[in-house]
């Protein structure tokens, strides 16, 4: 073993090296799992938006053959941008879901053009045959049925009359479930007014806190809202004696007495036909929309305190949604500047892209966008 | 209907002066102390987060929102003495290891609080000083937290304590010329970092009020640079503790005036009034920082001024 010099053995090492990676490789090109990658815009747990996204994210995990990498507080900026080349580059990730609404224009635009081989599933946004990629596609659940329930519960529950409702940003998914809340209550009782408080983000407690106060010094008695984290506001509801309609996820162990229902999301569904489409190598899914029909959506179950006909009601309207024979969004409907936005006999279908430019709020609602 | 609005609206905001205020009226206390001993802390921030965290953390493990509030000055003070330390050194600059213990902070606890976005902890009691008035509004209103209270008879106190004890004169001379302190036999060191470690201290109770009072849960989200913006706020109160009080109720306001409006059915700009407190802060800055004069009040050892 004497003439074994430093090049030698070199030369062996780096066989030995080769041989032992080779099976391994060929097993990974033979039967390679599929990378998916998930970027949240805040904390996977936060009773709220991301959350709804993580616990699907987990069900895809579970998943045979699949790979799931995960990166949370991630910026609506250029930085989801760097974090989605990383999963491309490092991870090898061939599928990403880009979940939170403004990363889509222009950061998933771009990436997508870097990478035409990787797919990339963004939630919300309005995907555009004629000038955005192939590789992209856009996946959404029509969450205004589950608040036009909220709505139906409310309007039977509330005795002032009076509901508020706390946004985050007047975009059109904003205004279409502020929209379709206000309709399933006004269903009820056309008296009903519902007040919008705006707070300018996604996630700003002590603003949250401050506008549900606000509201329920004015005399609200039912608090929901469209924001990141329900909790602060769910919170606030039952400290104060209020009841409060949850969003995105179940808030029902927050409130024990003022939780009425919610409207949740269940992502599994759209991830869940995005990751089989990648994996059998079929071509994007680029427009996929669901309702409660479909499994996109799933509304919570009722608090203790919800009266019986409330029940009815809502679970009526429900079981008419599943059939597909209701029709949310119809004429006639002016919006809250007294402007007739649908005529009589006019109808908009859940598929109706107009409805996800929505830009006013209905009669009924107090509040500028 | 205008004029219950008006008073709805009046309520609302002293109201949310109260509740939206008192984090800043506690770190800038803190940063008031501090920076009477010639340092400046920017790492506030940081620290109020981490006191956040950990009070909620421990409030919840231990069942007692107080406990909470404790453990919450402890990592202030154990953060603000590793600033004041380490300032100690020669050639380090307190601005910049200001700007490291914020990320340093901020960075810590939302690692270390994964754990704790899910459970519900213990809040912080209220006194109801509104039971005379059956306007439900009213009672919301003077539903007011113990931890207001305690910083405001702290700014009285520090307020009396820094003209009138020994260690109150003590802290300002180091703060106003170290030299003569050195001179008459103290430590001015010493006293810097017993300063700094106590302002630490106090922002961290100012962030354990967020996390387990107002709005009363730990996330990612919490603080909107509250901690920074009581930098600004000690300028504007002149380096005096009382007006560190009145400064913070303006903010709290500041802060509450967007919601408060927009409730009262006034919706119309409402990002204009989101964004007061910031405006306010930058509206401050320029008012009171001009290159070309030393700010009245100013301790002449800080930094800002050297």
């Amino acid at each position: 073993m004497s003439d074994l010099d430093r090049r030698k053995f070199l030369k062996l090492a780096g066989l030995i090296g080769i041989t032992a990676a080779m099976p391994f490789s060929f097993a990974r090109a033979a039967d390679k799992p599929l990378v998916v990658g998930f970027v949240y815009v805040g904390a996977r747990d936060d009773f709220g938006y991301n959350q709804a996204h993580a616990q699907a994210a987990r069900i895809i995990r579970s998943m045979p053959n699949v790979k799931v990498i995960e990166e949370e507080n991630v910026p609506e900026t250029s930085a989801v941008q760097q974090a989605m080349e990383a999963m491309i580059r490092q991870d090898g990730a061939e599928l990403i879901f880009a979940t939170s609404f403004g990363y889509f224009d222009p950061h998933v635009l771009r990436v997508a053009q870097r990478y035409p081989d990787v797919r990339f599933a963004h939630c919300g946004g309005l995907w555009d045959e004629s000038k955005h990629p192939k590789n992209v596609g856009s996946f959404f659940g029509y969450i205004d049925e589950g608040q036009y329930l909220n709505g139906v519960v409310a309007g039977h529950m509330s005795k002032t009359k009076r509901i508020g409702f706390i946004a985050a940003k007047p975009v059109a998914q904003v205004l279409r479930n502020i929209n379709a809340f206000t309709l399933g209550a006004r269903s009820v009782d056309p008296e009903i007014t519902t007040t919008v408080i705006f707070t300018g983000d996604w996630s700003l407690p002590v603003r949250e806190a401050e506008a549900a106060n606000g509201l329920i010094d004015q005399g609200c008695d039912v608090l929901t809202c469209h924001v990141d984290g329900p909790k602060v506001i769910v919170e606030t509801a039952e400290r104060r004696g209020v009841m409060s309609c949850g969003y995105h996820a179940s808030q029902a162990a927050l409130a024990p007495n003022g939780y009425l229902t919610g409207a949740e999301w269940n992502w599994e569904t759209p991830y869940r036909a995005h990751v089989e489409a990648a994996q059998k190598g079929e071509t994007m899914n680029n427009f996929l929309r669901g309702g409660l029909a479909e499994g996109f959506v799933k509304a919570s179950d009722y608090g203790p305190n919800v009266s019986a006909e409330a029940r009815e009601q809502a679970d009526a309207v429900k079981a008419s949604m599943i059939a597909g024979e209701f029709t949310l969004f119809k004429g006639p409907l002016k919006d809250n500047k007294g402007n007739v936005v649908l005529a009589e006999g006019e109808a908009l279908g859940q598929t109706d892209v107009v409805l996800e430019q929505m830009n006013y709020l209905v009669e009924g609602v107090r509040g500028d966008i | 209907m205008g004029d219950l609005d008006l008073v709805t609206f009046l309520l609302a905001l002293l109201a949310g002066a109260v509740r939206v205020g008192t984090p800043f009226l506690f770190v800038s206390l803190g940063e008031c102390l501090t920076e009477k001993s010639g340092r400046i802390n920017l790492g506030l921030e940081g620290i109020l987060v981490a006191g956040a965290m950990t009070g909620y953390a421990v409030a919840y493990l231990s069942g007692s929102a107080w406990t909470g509030v404790l453990a919450a000055g402890g990592a202030g003070l154990l953060l603000g003495l590793l600033h004041g330390i380490v300032c100690s050194l020669p050639r380090v600059n307190d601005i910049a290891f200001g700007i490291a213990l914020m990320l340093l902070g901020t960075g810590l606890a939302f690692f270390l609080g994964k754990a704790f976005i899910q459970p519900q902890a213990p809040m912080l009691p209220s006194i109801s000083l509104g039971a005379w008035s059956d306007d439900g509004r009213v009672r919301s209103a003077l539903n007011i937290n113990m931890l207001f209270f305690i910083g405001v008879a702290l700014a009285i106190f520090l307020h009396w304590g820094l003209r009138s004890t020994r260690w109150g004169l003590v802290l300002r001379l180091v703060g106003d010329h170290s030299e003569s302190a050195q001179a008459l036999g103290y430590r001015p060191l010493r006293v810097r970092v017993m300063a700094t470690a106590v302002g630490g201290f106090l922002a961290g109770v100012g962030g354990s009020y967020l996390s387990l009072y107002y709005p009363g849960s730990w996330n990612e989200g919490l603080s909107s640079g509250q901690g920074l913006m009581a930098v600004a706020l000690v300028i504007f109160a002149r380096w005096q503790p009382l007006n560190c009080l009145w400064a913070s109720m303006v903010f709290g306001a500041a802060g509450a005036i967007g919601p408060a409006l927009q409730s009262v059915g006034i919706s119309s700009g409402y990002y204009l009034y989101s964004a007061a407190p910031y405006i306010l802060t930058m509206a401050v800055m320029l008012a009171t920082c001009r290159p070309n004069r030393t700010l009245t009040g100013a301790p002449g050892e800080l930094s800002l001024n050297r």
